[in-house]
């Protein structure tokens, strides 16, 4: 149907752009790794402490990271206006956004999963067991914070101070996120580890919630 | 250049207004534009050319009127070709790549053989793997004219499209309007003064204020809807 | 205008009704003494504020529907009273908290959602400022807040889960639980007065952005000629 292949054109491109040049992935790696080890000066990090605070300060960093990366999304169509290209080119305006949050959701997966090898070793958190369910929360996690992020990412590319503006609107409304996130993390790296379903189920129902919403409000995003 | 394969397609604009604060682009516009016509709009900067050619391709929204397209098959917007100032293709992606994309976006079929026809007729065929980032203005100009002909659009609508352009490829530019109006095509373009581009046109219309003050075909009035645009 | 003065009579009469009740008619609490009395002040006013939102929230949709710009009036002045019966709401909570439990503030479910639903509005006043076009700003926060007010309900789920994880104190119990008939009848009565007086002020409010509405537009119409 015409949104999906219109949807998966516009990824490939996505795609394909950011793996020429790979520089909102490495910085945002970079960034992330910033983030984590300067978090780490504030609390002793202890394998118990790790274990406490570690995931929280590990989404913290990924929100924070996220933040950045998700600017240019629609400040990169700006340039040579090629947005009204794309509003010209697709009948449904959503397709842009299902590529766009796609896209972003596979960069903020690579980073997370980059990260998290270095993040167990630095603070000695064995995961290994608990990859399936650290695997769905980092997905279900990324997606939401692409899903909001990228509509926001559309509002601050039109208005003043964009670069501030986008992190100051994402971070409240993501507080979800990070509380459910953080705590289902924290539990999959207990000495006992579980997957919290009431969580996963927090998660996953934020993500229908707000791609929904987009669904239904993103023409407007766009309009000018 | 292949004939347009849709039917021709007109276009009405209906008692259009577009505000911006308290700066009206357009105000209580109407314009009727029939299938085949090549329409050259002239007017000052600020006089709401710009304004016009993106709410007749439904790229802004007005806040009153509406705009519609007869002889299309269905409600949807038909295939619109827009040439502007700016160019709508990626810089960092090559010629080829940038009109594959925006090819199979468009559903276009058979893409490769259209991108390939269309990088012959705009004179890229040797620049294909090239990042339109190296382009000169004149050739990304040739880039962002292929993108629009890509789905073979029977409404085209050109926003200045001569400006930044050096007198060869101004030339050029003439040439394929010439050959796109004489293939059927609806064609809009907005322009600074008289120029070759503008005695393409078989009606001009003058706005002013976002008003329509002159509307004329061919004929004695038709030099005079020029005269003043250039400043 | 006469209403006006009228409707702004009824609205602080009913409040200091509402005053005099809390203090003189509510009969003292078993063990807090008499700053409990905050109470009467403090949840209506919050009631108030969600109401107030909720109605922000309606007329964010109306606008992206309608487009008219007195549906922008109407979010932005609910928004900004909204955001004014919060914060009596955040200071009127820990004045109450410190004396009968010792700290000022908890992480509780309620306490930190409400604080998350300030800092959304708070964005929402902010994104506002940093659009300069009026049709703009009034679209695009209109998009914002059809967001926020969506995220609040979820954001209030999120951080309950997870104190059901980590419980603690819950400092204020629940509205309207377990309280004595002569309590019940002041609290909805400050119900009423909060809700009043919030439609006082959004009606000023609203008022006022009308008159900044046209004096702006005046001022431009006057620059183009």
């Amino acid at each position: 149907m015409a949104l999906l292949s219109n949807a998966a054109v516009l990824f490939g491109k996505e795609v394909r752009t950011e793996f020429r040049s790979r520089e909102l992935l490495s910085t945002t790696i970079v960034f992330v790794l910033i983030v984590v080890v300067v978090f780490s000066f504030t609390f002793d990090p202890t394998t118990n402490e790790s274990r406490r605070f570690g995931p929280g300060l590990l989404w913290m960093a990924f929100l924070f990271a996220a933040s950045l990366m998700l600017q240019p999304c629609f400040l990169r169509e700006q340039t040579n206006d090629t947005l009204s290209a794309l509003r010209l080119a697709v009948q449904d305006a959503f397709a842009i956004f299902l590529a766009k949050i796609s896209a972003n959701t596979l960069f903020l997966l690579v980073t997370e999963l980059l990260m998290l090898p270095v993040f167990a070793a630095l603070f000695n958190v064995s995961f290994a067991a608990q990859l399936p369910g650290i695997l769905l929360t980092f997905f279900l996690g990324s997606v939401g914070i692409s899903v909001v992020g990228t509509a926001l990412a559309a509002i601050s590319a039109q208005a003043r101070m964009r670069e501030l503006l986008l992190p100051l609107l994402l971070l409240p409304l993501l507080t979800p996120i990070l509380v459910v996130s953080t705590e289902v993390t924290v539990r999959l790296m207990q000495p006992d580890p579980a997957i919290e379903w009431k969580g996963i189920g927090l998660l996953a129902g934020f993500d229908v919630v707000f791609l929904t919403v987009l669904w239904l409000f993103g023409e407007y995003l766009l309009e000018e | 250049m292949p004939a347009a394969p849709e039917p021709p397609i007109g276009l009405q604009v209906d008692q259009v207004e577009k505000r911006y604060g308290a700066v009206y682009a357009l105000r209580n516009l109407t314009l009727s534009i029939p299938a085949g016509e090549c329409v050259a709009i002239a007017g000052r900067n600020g006089s709401g050319k710009t304004t016009l050619l993106r709410v007749a391709a439904q790229l802004v929204r007005p806040g009153k009127g509406t705009v519609s397209y007869s002889g299309s098959p269905d409600s949807h917007r038909p295939r619109i070709g827009f040439v502007a100032h700016a160019t709508m293709v990626y810089d960092e992606l090559t010629a080829e790549e940038n009109l594959l994309f925006f090819a199979k976006l468009q559903g276009v079929e058979n893409p490769k053989k259209r991108v390939a026809e269309l990088l012959g007729e705009v004179g890229l065929k040797d620049r294909k793997d090239s990042l339109v980032r190296t382009f000169s203005r004149g050739m990304r100009q040739r880039v962002a004219i292929a993108r629009a002909l890509l789905a073979q659009p029977s409404l085209l609508f050109f926003d200045e499209p001569g400006s930044g352009l050096d007198a060869e490829s101004g030339a050029w530019l003439t040439a394929h309007i010439r050959k796109l109006r004489d293939s059927g095509c609806t064609i809009l373009m907005s322009l600074h003064g008289e120029s070759e581009t503008a005695s393409l046109a078989t009606r001009a219309i003058r706005l002013e204020a976002g008003s329509v003050i002159a509307d004329t075909r061919r004929g004695a009035m038709f030099q005079s809807i020029f005269a003043g645009a250039a400043s | 205008m006469l209403r006006r003065i009228f409707f702004g009579a009824v609205a602080v009469g009913l409040v200091a009704c509402a005053a005099y009740a809390a203090f003189y008619i509510a009969p003292e609490e078993r063990t807090m003494g008499t700053i409990y009395r905050i109470f009467y002040f403090h949840a209506p006013t919050a009631w108030a504020g969600e109401t107030t939102f909720f109605v922000c929230f309606v007329a964010n949709l109306l606008y992206i529907w309608k487009r008219k710009p007195q549906y922008d009036w109407l979010g932005v002045t609910c928004a900004e009273v909204g955001l004014a019966c919060i914060t009596v709401v955040l200071i009127t909570g820990p004045i109450w908290a410190k004396p009968v439990w010792g700290i000022w503030w908890t992480w509780d479910a309620r306490l930190t959602s409400t604080f998350v639903l300030w800092i959304l509005y708070i964005c929402y006043l902010l994104l506002r400022t940093l659009v300069d076009e009026p049709e703009r700003r009034a679209l695009l926060s209109a998009l914002f807040g059809v967001f926020a007010f969506i995220d609040v309900p979820i954001v209030f789920g999120a951080i309950r889960w997870w104190r059901t994880q980590h419980p603690a104190p819950v400092i204020m119990g629940g509205a309207g639980s377990g309280l004595d008939p002569v309590m019940k009848k002041v609290f909805f009565f400050s119900v009423l007065a909060m809700h009043v007086f919030a439609a006082f002020l959004i009606v000023e409010r609203y008022l006022l952005e009308k008159t900044k509405y046209d004096v702006e537009l005046m001022a431009r119409e006057a620059e183009a000629r």
